[in-house]
């Protein structure tokens, strides 16, 4: 029951924020965002992480289909059930200094996300899963062309048409799947029941492929990411948090739960290939985030490169790997949240996104770069900071399975050092320019954003135990099942 | 039996009513006959499948739903025609009366038991609609889609008329059971029955407009007005698709492996001309033109399957499909109107519907599901019209078809999409659109329907 709450409330706070007028849209969108973070801490006290899935809900739905509405949550979806609650309530109050035209509709929109990405967490069914997956595309599309930049309308159409392509072929393969399940009432589309399947090498080929394009476009992985940089500079920025801080995870949360488990035997083949596309991923993002002038722009390119890496320790299916991803896409969610906020608040004062325009930020506001700092050391992974947990096993991972590929993705550390630091160096330092002559503090509300941000960057790098302990015995059954 | 009778004798008095000089009175007509039909249809729903005429005609659940789909959607369509009364040279009596008519054209195709009567209810709805075409008397495209329409569709039949001699000749007998147990009998039958099979199909394909004969459909679709447009789209197409999948399920499951390569190699060719000249489409009834075809296509890729879940898949996207198309063709009808008030000139053009989500939020949105809808999206009934398609290909393990659909569904997003960007990212030039009142409740009720069985599509399937 708690799991379906967690769907439902978002889903109804976004049914009346979209009915409400628009000047108290944003209050009430925050106060449903808060309900169902609440609801979340609740759900993460009761949680037993040696058992199996729980909060569980199961009603039947289209029967003839063997489809039902089952959901629950386990070591794999905790953490991120948890990102998406503590996020979107920060994302909604980081809106609070900037008038949206329609606020009614671009609140519930974001509410209407909130309840997809719940669902594609918590499904357990197979198709419920596709369901949520796509539906999740439909509210963030809007509300990236509608409240874009001027390009908008023609890249957001790009990623759009771009990343349905993709979950087609996963429609196919889980269609596919469905019919090699048998039970005693037919069919069945339940996740667990595809586990138990056992195909042939050269099928579980064909459905690793599926299922792979389907996913790396989502996250991205190279070559898939081309509509990436362009979506989330074009997007208006709660935008962009909503696809960098949760929706890509939904790609990474994908192979986890469906690649690893139904097609090891296709990974066996493919697994190389895939780690190989990652880490090239990652060498190529950061390499041209070194060289990119508008802010959002670069970290658009750093998160394509994280997301590399978190792909590459998944693919390489080991402990350390799988649970450096867990854990690592909760800290990116969190650090690239955080960046794009300040980059919204640079540029609200500014008016600019150019690191070559900027400058001597400190100077009138050293709480700004205090919180970025931060931020940006959790991004490149500082020890103590929480990027440092997640990248060390993400790369021990990597390296378990392939030296040679481990040694090229820890390039990432080095790069990533890089483009941050230049990032931090060239906006808050050096001389004052004409566009930061005037640069206001920070707000109340945006405080209200940042510091719990911080606190959790803090949090996650000194103890990181309190989440790695909630996905271990999770991710070693899955591992197990792969392993036979 | 009480349908065909039914509109047959009304429709004769529809007619005899535009002897009346008030028009008013004809639209309510035509709607209560329609209801009062579909009342009849479905009156002996829990009633043993029958033959009557004397073993000519066949009635099932199967023939009822398939009727039932055509007369809601006739229903649906006549309901937007409010509009089209006012013009005052218009003679709407006979259109009313040609409507109700072809109907009984499409419910003897979606009946028949004999080859002879299948040929009947093809050429009562075919040539109501060579008529219904060339409607828009004084325009000169309306004239050319007519003759084309006729003189393509004629020999068409002519084709469809041989298979069925063939046929004849090969088997004795024009009766599906007849022809049923033949193929059954005959492990090799003669190659004339292989040749009228083939001659059958390709004249019922033409009318359904699967490529390679597809050509003449997007001139005959533009040229028509566009209240008759969605009346082809829908009608037509569902009567088709019954019929053929009633030929094909019924007499010649026996014979699949002669006739699956043919089929499938035409519903390839169906999926690819219609979704990728749909792209270069700037007029947005064209585009729907190529849309129909694009969708006979997967209504053919599930005929191509013949599988336990076919029947299921192919009434359930029939009906999804004839929705959607209602919608999307009434917000063209009210969009290209108030074009043609605002600049004298009737646009049907993608841009007609910029800032249609300021103007008007309604049709917007009505557009939107619609437009969700025909593209395949999650939660309409489109989305799960192909879902069921989709699982009656894989059932029958055709995977490299559905790789092509898949595809194809894709290029799909990109066309109709650009009818939603066009609404609520565009801006565009006049004020608020008004919709009639009950113009508006159609355009409800299509809505509501399709995202209906978006969530709930099991409350139709298995049904039948």
């Amino acid at each position: 029951m708690l799991t379906l709450s967690l769907i439902l409330i978002p889903l109804i706070a976004g049914v009346i924020t979209l009915l409400t007028k628009n000047n108290s849209a944003k209050q009430l969108a925050l106060i449903g965002a808060a309900i169902e973070l609440v609801l979340a801490v609740v759900i993460y006290a009761q949680f037993q992480p040696t058992a199996a899935q729980q909060f569980s809900f199961s009603y039947p739905w289209i029967q003839s289909a063997g489809i039902s509405f089952a959901g629950g949550i386990d070591g794999i979806s905790i953490l991120l059930v948890m990102l998406t609650a503590f996020l979107t309530p920060l994302i909604v109050l980081s809106t609070f200094r900037q008038p949206y035209k329609n606020a009614s509709t671009f609140y519930a929109l974001i509410l209407f996300m909130q309840a997809a990405l719940m669902g594609v967490f918590t499904a357990t069914d197979a198709f419920l899963f596709y369901l949520f997956f796509e539906a999740a595309l439909i509210p963030v599309y809007f509300l990236a062309a509608v409240w874009g930049g001027e390009d908008r309308i023609k890249v957001t159409f790009k990623f759009f048409v771009y990343t349905i392509f993709g979950s087609l072929f996963m429609l196919v393969a889980l269609v596919y799947l469905y019919y090699q399940t048998s039970s005693a009432q037919g069919h069945t589309s339940e996740i667990s029941a595809f586990y138990k399947l056992a195909l042939d090498a050269q099928k579980q080929g064909w459905i690793f492929w599926a299922f792979f394009i389907a996913f790396a476009i989502k996250m991205p992985v190279f070559p898939f990411h081309t509509w990436q940089p362009d979506t989330y500079t074009e997007s208006p920025t709660p935008a962009t948090m909503l696809l960098a801080g949760i929706m890509l995870k939904m790609g990474v949360y994908g192979v986890i739960r469906f690649v690893l488990p139904i097609v090891p035997l296709g990974l066996q083949t493919w697994g190389t290939t895939a780690i190989i596309l990652s880490v090239i991923g990652i060498v190529y993002g950061s390499i041209i985030a070194i060289q990119q002038r508008d802010m959002k722009r670069l970290i658009a390119y750093s998160s394509f490169a994280h997301v590399g890496l978190m792909s590459a320790g998944v693919f390489s299916q080991t402990l350390s790997g799988v649970q450096g991803a867990l854990i690592q896409m909760l800290a990116h969610g969190i650090n690239v949240v955080g960046l794009f906020f300040i980059i919204e608040i640079i540029f609200s004062r500014t008016k600019t996104r150019n690191i070559e325009q900027l400058g001597g930020i400190t100077q009138r506001t050293p709480h700004l770069t205090v919180y970025f700092m931060i931020l940006m050391l959790g991004s490149v992974a500082l020890p103590l900071t929480n990027g440092f947990v997640g990248e060390f096993l993400l790369l021990r991972g990597v390296y378990e399975s392939n030296i040679w590929l481990g040694a090229i993705a820890g390039t990432t550390i080095i790069l990533g050092a890089v483009y941050m630091l230049r990032l931090f160096q060239k906006s808050m330092f050096g001389a004052k320019s004409a566009f930061t002559e005037h640069f206001a503090d920070l707000s109340f509300s945006e405080r209200a954003v940042l510091v719990p941000l911080v606190i959790m960057v803090f949090w996650m790098g000194l103890y990181p135990n309190s989440f790695l302990k909630l996905t271990e015995p999770a991710v070693s059954n899955l591992l197990q099942m792969i392993h036979y | 039996m009480l349908p065909i009778i039914l509109l047959s004798i009304l429709g004769l008095l529809v007619l005899f009513l535009g002897f009346q000089k008030s028009k008013n009175i004809l639209l309510p007509a035509t709607l209560l006959v329609l209801v009062l039909t579909l009342i009849a249809n479905f009156a002996n729903w829990n009633d043993a499948p029958s033959l009557y005429f004397k073993g000519m005609l066949f009635e099932n659940k199967l023939t009822m739903a398939f009727s039932g789909i055509v007369l809601i959607s006739a229903l649906l369509i006549s309901a937007l025609t409010r509009g089209f009364i006012d013009d005052e040279a218009a003679q709407p009596a006979e259109y009313y009366a040609i409507m109700l008519f072809s109907l009984v054209g499409a419910i003897i195709m979606i009946g028949y038991e004999n080859l002879l009567m299948l040929f009947v209810g093809v050429e009562i709805l075919s040539v109501s609609m060579y008529v219904l075409t060339g409607s828009d008397k004084r325009n000169l495209r309306s004239n050319e889609a007519a003759l084309k329409y006729l003189l393509m569709g004629s020999f068409a039949t002519g084709i469809m008329l041989f298979g069925m001699a063939l046929l004849y000749g090969a088997t004795g007998s024009f009766s599906l059971a007849a022809l049923k147990s033949y193929v059954l009998t005959n492990p090799s039958p003669s190659v004339m029955m292989y040749v009228g099979l083939l001659m059958l199909l390709i004249g019922m394909l033409f009318k359904v407009s699967a490529a390679p004969f597809h050509f003449w459909t997007p001139d005959v679709y533009d040229g028509a007005p566009t209240v008759f447009t969605a009346f082809m789209s829908t009608i037509v197409k569902t009567a088709g698709f019954a019929a053929i999948y009633r030929l094909l399920s019924g007499s010649f499951s026996g014979a699949y492996t002669f006739w699956w390569s043919t089929l499938a190699g035409i519903t390839v060719l169906t999926l690819l001309a219609g979704n990728i000249t749909a792209v270069y489409q700037n007029s947005f009834k064209r585009m729907m033109a190529y849309s129909s075809i694009s969708h006979a296509g997967y209504l053919l890729l599930s005929l191509t399957a013949l599988s336990s879940q076919s029947q299921d898949a192919i009434v359930f996207y029939s009906l999804a499909y004839s929705l959607a198309t209602i919608s999307a063709f009434g917000v063209l009808m009210i969009v290209s109107k108030e074009t043609g008030v605002r600049s004298n000139e009737v646009s049907e053009s993608f841009n007609a519907f910029n800032g249609l989500g300021k103007k008007n939020p309604l049709l917007a949105f009505v557009l939107t599901v619609s437009m969700l809808s025909l593209a395949g999206i999650p939660l309409t009934a489109g989305f799960w019209g192909k879902f069921f398609v989709f699982s009656s290909v894989v059932e029958r393990g055709l995977t490299w078809i559905l790789i092509v659909a898949v595809l194809m569904s894709a290029v799909g997003i990109y066309y109709y999409f650009r009818a939603v960007i066009a609404a609520y990212m565009r801006e565009g030039e006049g004020n608020a659109i008004k919709v009639p009142q009950f113009y508006r409740l159609v355009l409800i009720v299509t809505t509501i329907i399709t995202l209906f069985f978006g969530l709930l599509p099991d409350l139709l399937k298995g049904l039948v």
